[in-house]
């Protein structure tokens, strides 16, 4: 007797599982049981399991039947003539939807000729194995899977049109590529999903060859009057927005330019954008530190408000500026209310991003690189008919990696710009090498795709031929405009006097652990010292008590909080964590008693 | 600086000149040539060795991958490598999760003849091998004990000798006797005439201890170059070494506690140097000895195997905010507070601690004169 579970709970006992499962299927085909239903037997726990519960992953497949497909060419012909349509087929059982557990019971079969008598089930095409953006990778069966998933996952960080709407949209963090292309290699997923309509790369002459060194590492170089001509330009976009709060006590935020009297006011040139209601005018070029919304806030507490002080004098300044390393142009400007009926104003900054040494590129095979070197067109290679690469790349990256279809891209690439024609890539059904190897020299060329080129500085014939041909490049969001980050002073800590962390708020490049013991290794011991100065104090010591003592500049006088004027207080320099230290012993009932001695 | 050379590298270096028949006026060249090397690769004073050696076997350390088994040939034996047996060995454990031994044989045994005898001599036997089937007859209230007589030929063992074991290792009043085959029954004295007593015989019962060495758990002879030798899974060294037909010098174990109280110290240290080292070497990395000895040095430093724990070795520093820094700060300084402990700041993590030189490198000379 076999147990059979419904969605997981008993419901009664079968004597012949795979009868009574076939007979589920069965209906199910024929639509007297939900075609929603999957149901699968396990023989290990001898255990019927019927599932129709919501949340289940299901592939449609080709159902076989003795051998053979239940979709002819017949049904094929119909559906090309849309007499046919895709639910019909399913109401009519020749498709139907398992989900992972029923498919642990079917075999399925990939191409109809590796169907055998014990296929139940045929792939509509193999490209159902993958998901939409790994089947926009071309000739990706050429390729480790590894290197397809990563193809995949850059995909997803390239810059592209994300919105036809993006002129009115106010969404944080966007890029936009200026001139996307389609890809002359694709793979039938770009048809499906209307990729045409919003492609996010561009179709540029990638020489595979060294470049003086630049292009080593997964570096690639580009050419610089490529660049000139648009290649790789961006949009970015990023919102400011500041909002008329309202506080406890009737007092509320202004959105003005504020009033020089106003605690933290910046410099009057910070402002000058500023029209008279406060905010910055469309197209008004910013640059960091300028402000594009003015805004004062009421006081943090009331109490600071003195009797005769002007209400000016204590508001503080909070507007809206561009952070460190920002600069742009003023989109648009929306005024509006919040849900709580606050004046809210968005102002969305825009800034051309030109390709510059560091941005990130990557083909579609996860071949990704920065960019080392931005080369003068001149200086590029060039072919005896005065083709350059946009990009050179470096052959080093192919062979550890085996990335193939990163090199029949490149030579399908070739193929289809020079013969005015789209090439197919898909997976498993892509059009065959040897074919476009074929038209490649029909059309003049040599057929591995190689060409003689010359030195662009020397104009000197190079020795070997250079594989060269046309690649989809796309764009990823890291670009270096938004990360590079450097400091020499700037803001500390409130507890630790250490410098602050991270890009956002000006931060310090960290000197850790690992760094430190590096330092001592060398024995830099000066100069350890020296960079562990961040947060150097000079502290009043009681030489009596050993502890800190008071310096109170005003009377110019020391003494010591417990031996009073007793004691001889002298003036030790350590790390303002160490004092910390002694503080917390403090607070711990220890008593941290500093032995004072000359240093030489 | 005295112009003296060690004696090995003086001794190599005449010899060497002797064989060329050098001139005195080169014989004083080379000499200096030598002289300038060999000082040249002396460590410096104030060089910071400590943290090399740790930089050096950290870094490597990291490539290492976590979890690998070694399996020594044949038959389930395997042994802790990579990084867990390393953090055993710098930790100092006292409990290793595989110990093994390589036993070596002197001249007439370790041609290979009757190898599997000796192996089996060694290995530690225990009842509950030898038995296939133990029955209670509550009637006569005494024990059936089925010998195993496979297990029994293999190991050449007879009943009679195990009746002799059992009567001088089994506490209680009882009676043994044997069929002379394969049956022994124990039955039990007339005072404790008990069901429970002889359950609690027939427990431990199959605890008793037959023959061999405590603690060797599997044996296993291989062929190691000419000679055969005995790969055990377990370690007793000291019992091992008594037996005639070990060889002393040459046998071993990776229980580095075992060959402390063994052998001393020094060997300990070798011990260390040894197992640490196999284990870089088997993960295919490469690691200066040196680095290992040094580690293995302060292991050893004060006499006896001390971990680099805060149990072992990080104990023994004398600064309290060395000591603070590494693990539990709370309760080192709590009992530094206690005991009233002062820290004179004398060595590198208390003067990073309060940002004043280390005295390492630059930081290490003072001025002679005092400054007033």
């Amino acid at each position: 007797m076999t147990d059979v579970l419904l969605n997981g709970r008993f419901m009664g006992t079968v004597t012949n599982p795979t009868q009574f499962i076939e007979k589920i299927i069965a209906e199910r085909r024929k639509g007297t049981v939900s075609r929603n239903v999957s149901v699968h037997y396990d023989p290990r726990i001898d255990e019927v399991f019927v599932e129709s519960m919501s949340g289940r992953l299901r592939r449609p497949l080709i159902v076989v039947k003795d051998g053979k497909p239940l979709l002819t060419d017949k049904h094929l012909e119909q559906v090309e003539a849309g007499k046919l349509s895709w639910n019909e087929l399913v109401e009519q059982g020749i498709i139907e939807y398992l989900d992972a557990a029923e498919e642990e019971n079917a075999l399925v079969s990939f191409f109809k000729e590796e169907i055998t008598p014990e296929t139940t089930h045929l792939a509509i095409h193999p490209i159902d194995m993958f998901g939409i953006i790994t089947a926009l990778v071309p000739y990706s069966n050429f390729s480790t899977t590894q290197k397809v998933n990563t193809g995949s996952k850059n995909q997803k960080q390239a810059l592209g049109f994300y919105a036809a709407n993006f002129l009115i949209r106010m969404d944080m963090d966007v890029n936009l590529i200026h001139t996307p292309q389609r890809p002359i290699v694709k793979t039938i997923m770009h048809d499906f999903m209307d990729y045409d309509s919003h492609p996010s790369g561009q179709n540029l002459i990638v020489a595979v060859m060294s470049y003086k060194g630049y292009n080593m590492e997964d570096a690639i170089v580009i050419n610089g009057g490529s660049i000139e001509r648009g290649m790789g330009r961006s949009s970015y976009y990023r919102p400011l927005i500041a909002e008329e709060l309202r506080y406890s006590g009737g007092l509320l935020d202004e959105i003005c330019v504020p009033d020089k009297d106003v605690r933290g006011y910046k410099t009057e040139e910070d402002y000058r954008m500023l029209e008279e209601d406060g905010i910055i005018y469309p197209e008004a070029v910013v640059r960091e530190g300028e402000v594009v919304i003015g805004k004062t806030s009421p006081p943090r507490f009331l109490s600071n408000l003195g009797e005769y002080q002007l209400a000016s004098t204590t508001r503080r300044e909070s507007s809206e500026y561009l952070k460190h390393g920002e600069k742009g142009k003023v989109d648009i400007i929306v005024l509006t209310e919040n849900e709580e009926g606050n004046k809210l104003v968005e102002v969305k900054i825009r800034d051309e991003r030109i390709p510059e040494i560091g941005d990130k590129f990557t083909s579609r095979h996860g071949q990704k690189g920065v960019v080392g070197l931005i080369v003068p067109a001149d200086d590029m290679p060039f072919s005896a008919s005065g083709v350059s690469p946009d990009l050179i790349f470096s052959p080093m990256g192919i062979p550890s990696r085996m990335t193939v279809s990163h090199l029949i891209e490149l030579l399908g690439g070739k193929t289809g710009a020079l013969a005015g024609r789209y090439v197919d890539g898909t997976v498993f059904d892509a059009e065959v090498q040897a074919d476009l190897r074929k038209e490649l020299s029909s059309l003049g060329f040599r057929e591995n795709g190689t060409e003689t080129l010359y030195d662009g500085i020397t104009g000197r014939q190079f020795q070997v031929q250079i594989f060269i041909g046309n690649m989809y490049y796309l764009k990823l969001k890291h670009m270096v405009a938004n990360k590079i980050h450097a400091r020499a002073r700037g803001p500390i800590q409130l507890l630790t006097r250490q410098p602050t962390e991270g890009r956002a708020k000006g931060g310090g490049l960290r000197l850790g652990e690992m760094e430190k013991d590096t330092f001592i290794a060398h024995g830099a011991s000066m100069l350890l010292k020296e960079r562990f100065d961040s947060d150097d104090t000079v502290v009043p010591v009681c030489e009596k008590c050993g502890m800190v003592a008071i310096f109170d500049s005003y009377k110019n006088k020391r003494y010591c909080p417990v031996c009073g004027d007793d004691g001889k207080i002298e003036f030790v320099e350590m790390s303002y964590a160490f004092k910390l230290l002694l503080d917390e012993l403090k607070a711990l009932c220890i008593y941290p008693k500093l032995v004072l001695g000359d240093k030489y | 600086m005295a112009n003296i050379l060690p004696k090995k590298i003086q001794e190599s270096m005449d010899k060497q000149m002797d064989a060329a028949k050098l001139s005195d006026s080169k014989r004083k060249k080379v000499s200096e040539r030598v002289f300038e090397k060999y000082f040249g690769m002396k460590v410096h004073p104030g060089e910071c060795v400590g943290i090399i050696s740790a930089e050096s076997i950290g870094e490597p350390g990291t490539q290492m991958t976590l979890n690998t088994f070694h399996f020594a040939g044949v038959a389930e034996m395997n042994v802790t490598v990579g990084l867990p047996r390393l953090i055993e060995i710098l930790d100092g454990r006292k409990e290793i999760s595989t110990p093994t031994m390589e036993i070596y044989l002197i001249a007439p045994y370790n041609s290979g003849k009757d190898i599997k005898k000796i192996a089996n001599e060694i290995k530690e036997v225990k009842m509950k091998e030898l038995i296939s089937e133990i029955s209670i007859n509550i009637a006569n209230s005494s024990l059936d004990v089925v010998l195993d007589a496979e297990t029994l030929a293999e190991l050449e063992i007879n009943a009679k000798y195990i009746v002799k074991v059992l009567e001088k290792r089994l506490h209680g009043s009882f009676k043994c006797d044997t069929d002379g085959e394969k049956v022994i029954t124990i039955k039990l004295g007339d005072k404790a005439k008990d069901l429970k007593q002889l359950y609690r015989l027939k427990e431990s019962l199959k605890a008793v201890y037959v023959r061999g060495v405590k603690g060797i758990s599997q044996v296993l002879p291989i062929k190691k170059g000419e000679e055969f030798i005995i790969v055990t899974a377990g370690s007793n060294l000291k019992m091992v070494l008594k037996k005639e037909y070990v060889d002393q010098v040459r046998t071993t174990t990776n229980d580095i506690f075992q060959i402390e109280e063994v052998f001393g110290i020094e060997a300990a240290r070798s011990a260390i140097i040894n197992e640490a080292y196999k284990v870089i070497q088997e993960q295919g990395l490469n690691v200066d000895i040196r680095h290992l000895m040094l580690v293995a040095d302060t292991m050893c430093v004060n006499g006896k195997v001390k971990g680099i724990t805060r149990y072992g070795i990080i104990r023994e520093k004398t600064s309290v905010l060395a000591r603070a820094s590494f693990e539990t700060p709370l309760r080192h300084i709590f009992n530094a507070a206690k005991q009233g402990e002062e820290d004179v700041l004398n060595s590198v993590v208390e003067n990073v601690m309060i940002n004043q030189p280390v005295p390492i490198g630059t930081g290490l000379p003072g001025l002679i004169t005092k400054v007033k």
